[in-house]
């Protein structure tokens, strides 16, 4: 009976968690107007108008350009960081940490306000410079969470010995640390990709119709006119995601096998 | 501290110096302004600038100087925006009963070809008491943001009251915020904490299948899973077809635009934020205390409250408040799942920011909102760094 019940809430659970994300695939392909089942007639037509339609076309475009420019500026920004963190030694240590991290906890809605304000006084308001500093901010957390985690599992020996044979610190750094530190700065990079992918509330705030997102845009259709696009950039949306998550296990995959060595 | 040291210790600082100004720059500044509205008020100060020259300096037990009333008088000719005129008659009014009749008579006045003295206008502003209200309108600085947002206001005699019933609805907002996402807790922790023990009672392939359920949400992007929702919740939707299919309902149950679907979904979007603290906790117990504890005769009702709970409330407790901090500031969410009585505060900030373009009372009320997610921080990273150290 207990086992009965395990299985079932088991089952049930995973279902919840899983089916949504299952649904709404099919409806990428529908041939009808409307974001329903069942599914009239096969079609591809929602894809063609994702490609083709002016907004979404852009919308594409601004994601790509700012999802660029912000993994580009927080893999460099938290890297930096991450391995500046690694040997410093100061009881300011823990709390220039934990300042990294803040961006992650501090609802975004806060954020936008004050960045809205600010972005106009500044003169980077409604430009993509303001979008992708924005979505960089967001980003930030992860970068430096992750290369974070991935110089850790690296041995200092190794450095130590490169240095001893008379190496220069920057030779180390260039030859050692860096392909080390590789598989962490990646997968933060990943990350930070993701994330300006998916911001919505601060593009809000800060973004002007020229720099909508694809995110931006989905946001718009669900709450304006439901249309199967949005099943079809959601399509895309989780093709993406598995792909990077492939990638994501690959660089996992790739760590484990050189500490196996 | 030897030079190699010195040297080491400037070389990480150089590393850490340029997302240290980023983060100033970029995410503290805008939090510092976002501040700095919610007690800034300048719209009184915009609308009568000669009058805040001619009144520096004046006493304000002192009857109005000259100087004073033709400063007033040429500032009330010159204001073309009615709107921002009648928010301040408004304003002052509040401070000082009788402001609204004075400045009706005083604009209508002042049309004329031939100003008059205001003193000739209304003796009353030969009064000082109307005088001070205007110079405490002219300060750059105000509380009543702060005031407005947890429903209080001052009277007219400067002390701070509670606003009357119907001028009041941000208390019931927050509120309501909690309690969503109260609710949202309880619903993750009755899925979640069975869960978790679910997956660390299994191995093999069955541990990866339930850990890639509760994963492969949390890597999707948000948008989808709201937009998929929609999908599922909306009355043509999936649910409601199979129960009107089934003929178990008559017509379609509403499951959109209200409170209901926006605990169903944000309780999927949060469900990993409890499902893997609790489970890194519970994998971390050995499996042989409860063996311990049947062995020695408990029932395993009883080895379950007295052994693996007590063990495990710390886990709970991390999930719960990561699950609670999160939902308190949700926004696409509600926004797009929920109907108007399940806005919540995020929404109510976003709509003076971006829809009122009222950015005092949006950054008072995002000053709540962040004092509140702090606190909750707080206490979570003190929790979760007790457990770094038990480990």
């Amino acid at each position: 009976m207990f086992q009965g019940l395990r299985l079932s809430f088991g089952v049930l659970a995973v279902v919840f968690l899983i089916a949504p994300l299952v649904a709404i695939l099919p409806l990428a392909f529908t041939s009808s107007l409307f974001l329903t089942y069942p599914i009239p007639q096969l079609s591809l037509r929602w894809f063609d108008e994702l490609f083709t339609a002016a907004s979404w076309k852009r919308a594409i475009f601004n994601s790509l350009v700012i999802g660029g420019g912000t993994t580009l500026l927080a893999t460099v920004l938290g890297t930096m960081a991450a391995l500046g963190l690694r040997s410093w030694r100061l009881p300011f240590k823990g709390t220039v940490r934990t300042l990294f991290l803040l961006p992650m906890v501090v609802p975004a809605v806060v954020m936008g306000v004050g960045m809205q304000v600010l972005f106009v006084r500044l003169g980077i308001a409604s430009s993509y410079l303001g979008v992708i500093v924005a979505h960089t901010v967001v980003a930030i957390p992860f970068v430096v969470v992750s290369v974070i985690g991935g110089l850790g599992g690296i041995d200092q020996r190794v450095e130590l010995a490169a240095a001893s044979l008379g190496a220069s610190p920057l030779t180390v750094f260039r030859r050692v640390t860096l392909p080390l530190a590789m598989p962490g700065i990646l997968s933060g990079a990943v990350l930070a990709f993701a994330t300006s992918l998916d911001e919505v509330v601060l593009t809000l705030f800060v973004a002007g119709p020229n720099q909508r997102t694809l995110a931006r845009q989905m946001f718009a259709t669900i709450r304006e006119n439901i249309s199967p696009a949005i099943a079809a950039a959601a399509f895309l949306f989780i093709v993406g995601t598995i792909l990077l998550a492939a990638i994501g296990l690959l660089i996992r995959a790739r760590i484990k096998a050189r500490r196996g060595v | 501290m030897s030079g190699t040291d010195r040297k080491k210790h400037l070389g990480s600082l150089a590393l850490i110096a340029p997302l240290l100004v980023f983060i100033a720059v970029f995410f503290l500044w805008p939090l510092a302004t976002m501040m700095s509205q919610a007690v800034s008020d300048t719209a009184v100060l915009k609308l009568l600038p000669q009058t805040a020259a001619a009144s520096r300096g004046w006493d304000p037990e002192t009857p109005p100087t000259a100087e004073m009333k033709a400063a007033l008088a040429a500032d009330l000719q010159a204001v073309d925006d009615r709107q921002a005129l009648g928010d301040m008659t408004r304003r002052l009014n509040s401070a000082q009963a009788g402001f609204r009749t004075l400045m009706s008579r005083t604009t209508r006045a002042l049309r004329s070809e031939q100003v008059p003295d205001l003193g000739e206008i209304d003796e009353r502003w030969d009064d000082p008491r109307y005088w001070q209200a205007i110079v405490g309108a002219l300060s750059p600085t105000t509380d009543r943001y702060l005031l407005a947002a947890v429903d209080l206001e001052r009277d007219v005699s400067g002390e701070i009251v509670a606003m009357p019933e119907t001028a009041s609805a941000n208390r019931a907002i927050m509120l309501r915020t909690f309690w969503v996402a109260a609710l949202v807790t309880v619903a993750c922790l009755a899925i979640g904490f069975p869960y978790a023990m679910l997956i660390a009672s299994t191995d093999g392939w069955k541990r990866q299948v339930l850990l890639a359920a509760v994963l492969l949400p949390l890597w999707t992007s948000l948008l989808v899973r709201t937009a998929a929702w929609f999908i599922i919740l909306q009355d043509n939707g999936l649910i409601n077809t199979i129960l009107v299919g089934l003929g178990l309902t008559g017509g379609p149950v509403p499951l959109i635009f209200n409170r209901t679907g926006v605990v169903i979904a944000m309780t999927h979007v949060l469900l990993p934020f409890m499902v893997l603290p609790i489970y890194s906790v519970l994998v971390s117990i050995p499996d042989n205390l409860m063996r311990a504890a049947a062995s020695l005769g408990a029932h395993p009702m009883r080895a379950f409250l007295r052994v693996l709970l007590p063990l495990s409330l710390r886990g709970i407790a991390s999930g719960s408040l990561l699950v609670f901090m999160t939902a308190i500031g949700y926004y696409i969410t509600p926004a797009l799942i929920g109907g108007a009585g399940d806005q919540m505060i995020s929404s109510v900030i976003a709509f003076y920011a971006t829809g009122s373009a009222n950015w005092g009372m949006a950054g008072a009320l995002g000053i709540v909102l962040l004092i509140v997610t702090i606190l909750l921080y707080a206490i979570y990273g003190r929790l979760s760094s007790a457990e770094e150290r038990r480990g």
